[in-house]
């Protein structure tokens, strides 16, 4: 049709004749300037289009890793299974290793007032000092504190959680609140009221540096509106995932007095958080979705203090679950690392949902869930459904088949069932309409990589959704910019899984690579990637970001390891063992928290090798004592006897040789949400 | 039937001595097609919606006009359901990559362009000056697609669009 080529003709025309006269300057016809308007529309809406590209195949990535990700996740919980399956007691020295992982002891101490009131606060102390019960003022002191990065007091924290443990013990499982009262003030959100009641669904930690900052206000605000706040537990709110995900890191790091019982207690009170809440007996709000078999009767009944983590249920209260047998079923669909059936993967669906929420408040909380907007607008949110869901009545942390469609899930909203007098808990014979699921989390994988969303409703029920990003920065930057940057980590990302998977790559390419050139074609290269790393992502188009072409357009599968090395210099390991220290790096890490309960970074030498022995036992990998002997010998971070396992995991991080930031280890890794 | 393979074995001749046969790369230009596809198919039905098919497109390597871009969404969309099924994308778009329909605009015709727009010949052009242009003359853009170019091409010290070092700026490696 050739829009573009009269255009270029014409401009060439002009611009030759205009020359010729020498006149500085010119006046285009009407039509050459329309032609060049059209020119210049076109290429920059293509590079547009390019940019929305880059920005959704790098949410695909960020997506697919992070599935990965709770796959592992699956893992570390069936190994505590597998511990409690087949270990009793290790040897007869030292202390019990299984009965530590366990079954902390409790200590009684902190059940007490004395676990507060007894520690002084000095003079020097500046930041806000509460007194119980909570008073506006004491809300607006600690908000302001914040604001100014101040840490609140351990002796105040210690009292707050306290006071929200006794508060929580009085509520159900299952919190049912009216819905709200129509608004006769203007203002949009504010303190919690009949008017504007908040839910906060789960997930108020792990999230960020100021995690303690963020649940403390929450619960502050839980105090001191009872009636109009309601938090919901979420599968973050749990000691074990804390160790992996940064809040026990935090914590420790803010309060190097008292952190341990600081830590005890968040344990407590996230134990007694209620599992759900309901809103005029209509809408259910809860952290981990539904799935065709939630009974919210049984969930009703169940001791919720006592499940301290999802990851490893008490077994005695649990017994009709069968703990075991559902862990063998997920293990059974896992085969590989990271590997997933491939129905049904609807993250990306806009209506898809799993649970609803309430009014939420605009600060900084990241306590909330996902968008579910179209995605048309090149400003919209991309997001994904994030459902773990770890507290579903069949303790299966994150299977796969249970993500739904929204035509295979019935569930129709209850107001079609207005007809029923007065409003009553819903029953399991209840069909449910719809189910939405939302992401409040902005800029979740990087900054700018997303926005965040909330709903808000009034007394219609008819929810409303608002989208906000946080962050001064952001704003600033131009999409180009902000897709580079989400861009530029979700490939470091996927280039440090490959490296991880190094051996298993390199012997699946030299099987398509015959005459050992070192080369292969793009498709056989795809193909290697996808059945080694089962991650669902277009490689073609990302190729050029991670290996490079021959003259000829073939593939030197070995260049994306190049710009790759290890946290520190390693000496003699071999591939194997190296390889499986940095993939399962973050478990490990999580495992040697564990241990060390008075968390000082150190652990024996025996703790360490009776670790070690479990872990291989349980992954199957065929690792002597001997090697991991000399393995702790040759890096050499031994302490009196102890064996400093932050020095040693960082032997086994990756680091991108050619990036300038290398501090910022944190981001480089997927896994530290920190 | 005959013109496709015409077609194919054209191309096939004209792509540098590598060892794959015609087949292997209409399998290429479709696993392409599809991985695009994909990433707007939102519910993995294998369907997209009508308005995401120029992204598509763009993003494939073409730069058909408006009125190309109208002509071939009627050919593939699913009786105005606002839907277009993959089934039908596929063939179509597999032709236009083979055919090489809409090319690429090359950079020294955008510069040609940006110069004719510069009457006074000052090297940049003024935000109003652009935004009047944009939103008024050709295949106009709309107030969100303005917004965000302006954001990305001015200049936040002077306020200017200096369109020469814009292009450099936003060049596209191709495959």
């Amino acid at each position: 049709m050739g829009c573009g080529t009269s255009a270029v003709a014409m401009e060439t025309q002009v611009k030759g004749a205009e020359e010729t006269e020498g006149e500085p300057v010119r006046n285009p016809s009407r039509a050459l300037t329309m032609k060049a308007a059209v020119l210049i529309q076109r290429w920059y809406r293509r590079y547009m289009a390019h940019l929305e590209m880059r920005r959704r195949y790098t949410w695909n990535i960020f997506q697919s890793i992070e599935y990965a990700g709770e796959q592992d996740q699956l893992q570390l919980s069936s190994f505590f299974s597998f511990m409690l399956d087949n270990f009793t007691q290790l040897n007869g020295n030292g202390p019990d290793l299984i009965s530590q992982l366990l079954d902390p002891v409790l200590d009684p101490w902190l059940g007490r007032e004395s676990c507060f009131s007894s520690i002084d606060v000095p003079d020097s102390y500046t930041g806000p000092r509460l007194s119980f019960p909570l008073s506006v003022s004491d809300t607006n002191a600690l908000l302001n504190a914040f604001k100014e990065q101040q840490t609140l007091h351990a002796k105040y924290l210690l009292q707050l959680l306290y006071e929200t443990k006794k508060l929580l013990r009085q509520m159900p499982n299952i919190v049912h609140c009216p819905r709200p009262t129509p608004k006769t003030s203007p203002y949009a959100n504010g303190l919690p009221s009949a008017e504007t009641p908040y839910v906060f669904n789960g997930d108020f930690v792990d999230r960020g540096k100021k995690s303690i900052e963020v649940v403390v206000l929450l619960f502050a605000y839980f105090l001191l509106y009872p009636d109009y706040m309601h938090l919901n537990r979420g599968n973050h709110e749990d000691h074990i995932m804390n160790l992996r995900y940064g809040f026990t890191k935090e914590v420790m790091q803010k309060y190097k007095t008292h952190g341990r019982e600081i830590l005890q207690l968040f344990q407590d009170v996230f134990s007694l958080l209620p599992l759900a809440t309901v809103i005029d007996g209509k809408i259910l709000i809860v952290h981990g979705g539904i799935s065709d078999q939630t009974d919210l009767d049984f969930l009703s009944s169940v001791e919720r203090h006592k499940v301290k983590s999802a990851l490893r249920l008490p077994r005695q209260s649990f017994e009709p679950l069968d703990l075991g047998q559902s862990y063998r079923q997920t293990k059974r669909l896992r085969s590989t690392d990271g590997s997933r059936p491939n129905s049904s993967r609807n993250q990306k669906t806009p209506n898809q949902s799993r649970r609803r929420r309430g009014p939420l408040s605009r600060q900084d909380s990241a306590a909330s869930c996902s968008s579910s907007s179209s995605s048309s607008s090149s400003s919209s949110t991309l997001c994904s459904p994030r459902s773990p869901s770890s507290l579903s009545p069949r303790p299966c942390p994150v299977s796969p088949s249970m993500h739904f469609t929204v035509n295979s899930l019935q569930v129709p909203f209850l107001d079609s069932l207005s007809s029923l007098s007065p409003p009553t808990p819903p029953q399991h014979e209840r069909e449910w309409k719809q189910v939405i699921t939302i992401f409040s989390a902005s800029n979740y994988y990087e900054e700018g990589s997303n926005r965040g969303a909330y709903i808000k409703m009034g007394k219609d029920l008819v929810p409303r959704f608002y989208q906000y990003q946080v962050g001064r920065g952001t704003r600033k930057l131009t999409l180009t910019q902000r897709v580079r940057v989400a861009e530029s980590s979700a490939l470091k990302a996927l280039k440090e899984k490959l490296f991880t998977h190094r051996s298993e790559l390199m012997a699946a390419f030299k099987e398509f690579d015959h005459n050992n050139t070192g080369c292969v074609s793009v498709s056989d290269w795809a193909q290697v990637l996808e059945s080694v790393l089962r991650l669902d992502l277009p490689w073609r188009t990302l190729r050029p970001h991670l290996v490079r072409l021959t003259a000829e357009g073939a593939v030197e599968y070995e260049s994306c390891f190049e710009d790759m090395g290890s946290g520190t210099q390693l000496a003699q390991v071999t591939p194997n063992l190296a390889e499986t220290l940095f993939r399962y790096r973050t478990d490990i890490e999580i495992i040697f928290n564990i241990i060390d309960k008075d968390h000082s970074g150190l652990i024996s030498i025996e703790e360490f090798r009776q670790t070690w022995r479990l872990f291989s036992a349980h992954l199957g990998v065929d690792i002597n004592d001997q090697a991991i002997d000399d393995l702790a010998r040759s890096i050499d971070f031994n302490k009196d006897g102890s064996i400093d396992f932050t020095e040693f995991l960082e032997a086994f991080r990756v680091v991108h040789k050619l990036d300038k930031d290398q501090h910022l280890n944190e981001k480089s890794s997927n896994a530290d949400k920190i | 039937m005959l013109n496709i393979w015409l077609l194919y074995n054209k191309v096939i001749t004209k792509m540098a001595p590598h060892k794959q046969n015609a087949e292997a790369m209409i399998s290429d230009v479709h696993k392409k097609i599809k991985a695009a596809f994909k990433a707007f198919d939102h519910e993995a039905n294998d369907t997209v919606d009508v308005r995401e098919i120029g992204t598509i497109i763009f993003s494939l390597g073409c730069f058909p006009c408006q009125a190309e871009l109208h002509d071939f969404i009627a050919e593939v969309e699913e009786d105005h359901t606002g839907y277009i099924h993959l089934e039908k994308f596929l063939p179509a778009m597999t032709k236009v990559l083979l055919e090489k329909k809409f090319p690429p605009i090359p950079e020294d015709k955008v510069l040609q362009a940006f110069e004719v727009l510069d009457k006074e010949n000052k090297g940049y052009l003024e935000p109003e000056e652009l935004t009047k242009l944009m939103m008024q003359e050709g295949e106009v853009f709309t107030q969100v697609e303005m917004d965000e170019m302006l954001t990305a091409v001015t200049d936040p010290k002077n306020n200017v669009i200096y369109y020469k070092d814009l292009i450099d700026q936003l060049t596209i490696d191709y495959d």
